[in-house]
């Protein structure tokens, strides 16, 4: 039996047969490839999305090894778009992948996410979250946004024409850059779980199936194992 | 003023502001969310989300009994 036809197996029946082929015709982009995105990334090529849009302009520094899938010690240097693709190609050879070795802008977001059915926020910047809510909406296209803090995280799924982003940190012009993350770092657990929310919330939406964290906030801190769903509105 | 209950939760970089007697937080009938953060002495712009029995309020909301108030800082990494 070859590996394309065995890839699947363990997937089914969670999703039905056509649910798995239906995965494999949407495009997403992950914006955002650190403790988020990159758990994001490989967890959406393992269940067989059919097409990656990875965003980053950054490379990979010795204090991302305590977090990020992606990043590894001969890696510390390099692109973590480029070690996205890298890493999905050795995991599902089948999904397409588009690595954007480049920060995000509002000009230039909107070309690279323009033909994509979903965008994942995996960011760590407030401001640039605002930024991604608004070029999603000009492509009408939802968003899954994930934010970890420590060992406390947060998910929430926003469409076009939601609020979104203004019901969890208020007015854009009041914004800090950036929240709490900035004293307590970011712990691998945590981020991975955040991401496999993420990832599950896509999966969700693209299938229209089960409930959807729209005008909710999944809220999570470890210390504590709390796991709240809020109600946004 | 008639004293109430509720049950406070503070999360994350919070945490350390959490009375004692949290789960049985006693406060004057009519007490807003902005008097309890004041009270507890958090710092400005130190709570972003406030929620109470599982919804977003704002901080002139006025608690009842039995409320469940949790308060949440801004996050942002990833």
């Amino acid at each position: 039996m070859s590996i394309d036809s065995e890839r699947y197996e363990r997937n089914f029946d969670t999703l039905t047969r056509a649910q798995q082929a239906r995965l494999a015709s949407f495009r997403v982009a992950v914006l955002g490839l650190g403790g988020l995105g990159g758990g994001v990334s490989e967890m959406l090529a393992r269940i067989g999305i059919g097409h990656l849009t990875l965003i980053d302009g950054d490379v990979f520094d010795a204090s991302n090894l305590n977090r990020q899938l992606l990043c590894t010690e001969d890696l510390v240097g390099t692109s973590k778009a480029g070690a996205a693709e890298k890493r999905i190609q050795a995991v599902n050879s089948t999904v397409q992948v588009t690595a954007v070795h480049q920060y995000a802008d509002s000009d230039t977001l909107y070309d690279m996410i323009k033909d994509c059915d979903l965008v994942v926020d995996c960011l760590d910047s407030i401001h640039t979250r605002f930024m991604l809510q608004a070029v999603a909406k000009k492509v009408q296209i939802p968003l899954v946004a994930g934010a970890i803090a420590g060992v406390t995280g947060q998910v929430t799924v926003i469409f076009p024409d939601d609020k979104g982003y203004e019901l969890i940190y208020g007015k854009k012009e009041h914004l800090p850059a950036r929240g709490i993350e900035s004293r307590t770092g970011n712990i691998s657990y945590c981020a991975l779980m955040v991401a496999a929310l993420q990832a599950s919330e896509c999966v969700k939406v693209l299938l229209d199936r089960g409930d959807i964290l729209r005008n909710k906030l999944l809220i999570m801190e470890l210390w504590s194992n709390s796991f709240e769903v809020m109600d946004l509105i | 003023m008639a004293k109430i209950q509720i049950t406070l939760k503070l999360f994350a970089t919070l945490v350390p502001y959490l009375p004692e007697n949290a789960d049985h937080f006693q406060i004057e009938q009519g007490t807003t969310v902005q008097e309890i953060i004041r009270s507890l002495q958090l710092p400005p712009d130190a709570v972003k989300l406030i929620f109470v029995n599982g919804r977003k309020q704002e901080s002139t909301h006025e608690l009842e009994p039995g409320d469940r108030l949790g308060l949440f800082p801004p996050v942002g990494g990833g």
